[in-house]
């Protein structure tokens, strides 16, 4: 029984090693960006939706109405990146129930990858927003005796980000593998039923909490001062 | 007995207690936070979308610890590297 798909290997050169969590990460990749480029090709504003891009516009409008509900603010900033982390660990989470297939996300490397990416893009996305000095600001608040805190939250809660989402993915395939020795008829649909639901939960949390940790960022004291003052007017303009 | 065994016994029993004992504080924390969100949806019907939204982040931030007991006990199991280490001295 293998823990993590990183320990299948398929083909092996000296340095370069081709496991299972490579493959089938590019295997999403290419099926997220061979349907979307398929779909996206001829697009028409006709009164006639192809079936590909009334998907692809529901699911783009979900996600830009998740994250103006969640961050309050103009989601064209936050939707590629945030987008892509959802659609990616969906897919894949999703596809777990394709016999054969080892979900990328079910190993720790992939999953560490996803979580420095939203480690790196907080700090980025916090400096594009209010400058140098003013995201470092956000360290001192309230007082600078929190400053050690501020930095050991920000390393745990990447750590936190990376370990959720493969414990998660990772406990869905091994349980079904236990449950396909012990009763291998029904249970293990049933566990791969859940498992579809707490795929899409956790594509959900990871970019919610993605989204909550830039906006987090890139939201300075007075902004957040001047939004409860104006009350529901400030924020309709904003959105 | 001998190191093997004792390694393979304590790995087996701390996997055990470390799923036991992590699941219970979650299983109350969790059972708590639905509660509370359902007497909130009693109340306010109208809050539901950002009630639901918020419980199920909630939940899945709470269920983290459990999962994170889980982590642990199947590296006790599956890949334990006092196990893989005396295994080895053994071998050679």
């Amino acid at each position: 029984m293998n823990i993590t798909p990183d320990t299948i290997v398929y083909w092996e050169a000296a340095p370069v090693k081709l496991n299972a969590t490579l493959v089938f990460t590019w295997l999403v990749m290419t099926l997220l960006v061979l349907g979307s480029w398929l779909v996206t090709r001829r697009l028409t504003t006709g009164t006639t939706l192809p079936r590909g891009q009334n998907l692809l516009e529901v699911v783009v409008t979900g996600i830009r109405e998740q994250i103006r509900e969640v961050t309050q603010q103009d989601p064209d900033r936050y939707l590629p990146f945030v987008g892509t982390l959802f659609l990616f660990i969906a897919v894949s989470n999703v596809l777990a129930v394709v016999p054969g297939f080892q979900p990328p996300t079910g190993s720790l490397s992939t999953t560490a990858a996803l979580a420095l990416c939203v480690f790196v893009a907080v700090p980025v996305y916090g400096v594009a927003e209010r400058g140098l000095v003013g995201y470092l600001k956000n360290y001192i608040r309230p007082s600078v005796f929190m400053l050690p805190f501020n930095v050991i939250g920000e390393l745990s809660r990447t750590l936190a980000l990376a370990i959720r989402l493969f414990g998660n993915v990772m406990s869905g395939t091994m349980i079904a593998a236990m449950l396909l020795a012990v009763a291998p008829f029904v249970f293990p649909v049933l566990m791969h039923a859940l498992g579809l639901l707490t795929g899409l939960i956790q594509a959900y949390i990871f970019a919610v909490l993605a989204l909550v940790y830039i906006a987090a960022a890139t939201r300075g004291e007075q902004e957040q001062e001047q939004v409860e003052v104006q009350g529901p007017e400030g924020e309709a303009s904003n959105g | 007995m001998d190191n093997v065994g004792l390694i393979g016994m304590t790995s087996i029993v701390v996997a055990g207690m470390t799923i036991a004992i992590g699941s219970i504080g979650v299983a109350l924390g969790e059972g708590w936070a639905v509660a509370r969100a359902l007497g909130a949806l009693a109340q306010q019907p109208d809050a539901a979308p950002t009630i639901t939204r918020t419980l199920f982040v909630g939940v899945a931030m709470i269920e983290s610890t459990a999962i994170y007991c889980f982590v642990v006990s199947m590296i006790l199991i599956f890949a334990n590297p006092f196990w893989k280490h005396v295994v080895g001295l053994s071998g050679s």
